[in-house]
């Protein structure tokens, strides 16, 4: 790699660590991530192919309440660098995608603890925020707010710079050398962990109320030709048509059957 | 009469554009107060030329503060109507500034989480990646612009929308609006979150049930297919009737394909569910991810997946 490319790519974990936090413009999202480290390394192809294979990984990943989810940022960044080095190797370009896509899960579970470290870090600076405040000096709140964004993004800076810094021919030999059972299990496993994701949402969102949508959401899926906009829009109507019926229920309810529905039909007659 | 300090839109749109680095201080003492009161600063200044003034208002929006980074948006729109009647001299106390703040907070989590973690972002990841899989630089594009589209949008608007309505907002919040709203993005959510544990939660069971020597015209017979443009064309209509189980003379079924003419995803579903019960029980999320790790790694060792 060239120093432009490597002081490029430094930036791009920059951003990704800061939005890793932020979670605003997405640069951590691996469909940009690894765009971008394939832009400026000269293979925007592979970083493109990286970035949507991960992408699809990624989708149940999110921060919510206090919980962290796997840190898509530091994977992201990490397997792209480690796809531009792989390029031109004995391995061919797709098998360097796979082997880095299986690189990827582990490294966003490291980037996790990553994160959970910054936020700590956190902690006295905004206590610091609080002195300053005291002082009434509105400067130093934002310095240390502006700090504490630089923190989360020097936490994917520095783990890029130091895999830039790894010669290429000793990451070839690591990914020629990964036995396939690990590499398959992890793929395996990455398969299965959107679950956790998608149970946190279940257990915040979860009411009786709501439990018949989830089945119905399920069953649906399983037919390959409604797209994931179409379903989308069989849920919005969901939604809608139940706020009609609940509320046309609650109007009419006052024989207090309990049943929106029955009170609907009865009023037809 | 005193002349009355008022907000300008230049100075709310000042506000809305820092509240994107809202989560910049995350911290797990009082999580998101850091980047709110970095989002309040123009504001302040602005109300309060006093110094006294100012610090107390920078204390009080230091407080304890975490929600969805979008949905809060409408909150910073309302804090910002109450801190201006408040330096217009209308009696509001510190705690109904951060009672409003706490009021709101929670459930619009409930509706921002499930909108966009797990709706909107998923539809356009998938999109983007599904475009992206042939290397079109137009999938990494769309999934850019669009979000920040709306985004952006949504930030904006609301924050100026809660700024408007002020403290009516929470009445109508309180009240049937927001109890509707988050009953909607439920009921969607539900359902989106059922499809995309079928579609990507995905599961595998490799060990092979049977092997069944088909009958004679259950498959093609290769050895009578002639080499020529006949020949394929034989094969390729036998194929169209015969389906998959039509290529080779012994049929093949896993354990996965009697599972999917069970129910198609029956494990994926079971897994979340698992999870559901072991986070209830504070199991910590980074324990279940590592956990599956290592059993992805053993089921492929001993050739269940």
């Amino acid at each position: 790699m060239s120093a432009i490319s490597i002081i490029l790519v430094i930036l791009v974990a920059f951003l990704a660590g800061m939005e890793g936090i932020l979670d605003e413009f997405q640069f951590h999202q691996p469909l940009v991530a690894c765009t971008l480290v394939g832009i400026v390394c000269g293979h925007p192809t592979e970083g493109i192919i990286l970035g949507g294979t991960l992408q699809l990984m990624a989708l149940g990943w999110a921060n919510i309440g206090a919980a962290v989810a796997p840190d898509a940022a530091l994977a992201s960044v990490a397997s792209a660098i480690i796809v531009m080095k792989g390029i031109g190797g004995a391995t061919s370009s797709s098998d360097v995608i796979n082997a880095a896509i299986s690189t990827a899960v582990p490294l966003s579970v490291a980037g996790l603890f990553l994160t959970m470290i910054c936020r700590t870090i956190a902690i006295p600076m905004v206590h610091a925020m609080d002195a300053e405040a005291e002082k009434g000096n509105i400067r130093g709140v934002e310095a240390w707010q502006i700090a504490a964004i630089c923190l989360q993004g020097i936490r994917i800076a520095i783990p890029a710079g130091m895999l830039c810094a790894i010669p290429a021919e000793s990451v070839k030999k690591i990914l020629e050398s990964m036995p396939s059972v690990v590499a398959g299990g992890m793929a395996v496993g990455g398969g299965m962990v959107a679950a956790v994701g998608y149970a946190m949402v279940l257990n915040m969102m979860a009411t009786k109320e709501v439990w018949p949508f989830f089945i119905l959401g399920f069953c649906l899926a399983a037919l390959g030709q409604l797209t994931l906009i179409s379903l989308g829009l069989i849920g919005l109507a969901m939604a809608l048509i139940y706020l009609g019926l609940k509320e046309a229920g609650s109007k009419g309810g006052n024989s207090g059957s309990g049943d929106p529905l029955g009170d609907i039909l009865n009023d037809y007659e | 009469m005193e002349k009355k300090v008022q907000l300008s839109q230049k100075d709310i749109n000042a506000v809305a554009w820092r509240h994107q680095f809202l989560q910049g201080s995350w911290n797990y003492e009082r999580m998101q107060n850091g980047g709110w009161a970095y989002s309040m600063i123009p504001a302040i200044k602005k109300l309060y030329p006093d110094k006294d003034q100012q610090i107390a208002a920078l204390k009080r929006h230091l407080e304890f503060y975490n929600t969805h980074p979008y949905v809060s948006a409408p909150v910073v729109g309302v804090t910002l109507a109450l801190e201006e009647e408040r330096a217009n001299g209308v009696p509001v106390d510190d705690a109904t500034i951060q009672g409003v703040k706490v009021g709101m907070m929670g459930p619009l989590a409930g509706v921002g989480d499930p909108v966009f973690w797990f709706t909107v972002r998923p539809i356009l990841g998938a999109l983007g990646a599904s475009l992206a899989a042939s290397g079109s630089i137009v999938g990494p594009l769309l999934f850019f612009i669009l979000w920040n589209v709306i985004r952006i949008a949504f930030i904006f608007y609301t924050t100026t929308m809660g700024y408007k309505l002020g403290t009516s907002i929470t009445k109508n919040l309180s009240g049937g609006l927001l109890g509707k709203i988050t009953t909607g993005a439920s009921v969607l959510g539900m359902f989106i979150i059922g499809a995309l544990v079928e579609r990507w939660v995905s599961i595998g069971f490799s060990p092979v049930v049977s092997k069944i020597q088909q009958q004679d015209g259950a498959f093609i017979d290769w050895s009578k297919i002639t080499g020529d443009a006949e020949g394929i064309k034989s094969a390729l209509e036998q194929y169209s009737s015969l389906g998959a189980t039509g290529l080779n003379q012994t049929k093949v079924t896993t354990l996965q394909a009697n599972l999917d003419q069970l129910i198609p995803g029956l494990a994926a579903v079971l897994l979340t569910l698992l999870c559901c019960k072991l986070l209830k029980k504070h199991v910590s999320p980074i324990v279940i991810i590592i956990g599956l790790f290592a059993f992805g790694i053993f089921a492929r060792w001993i050739g269940l997946m």
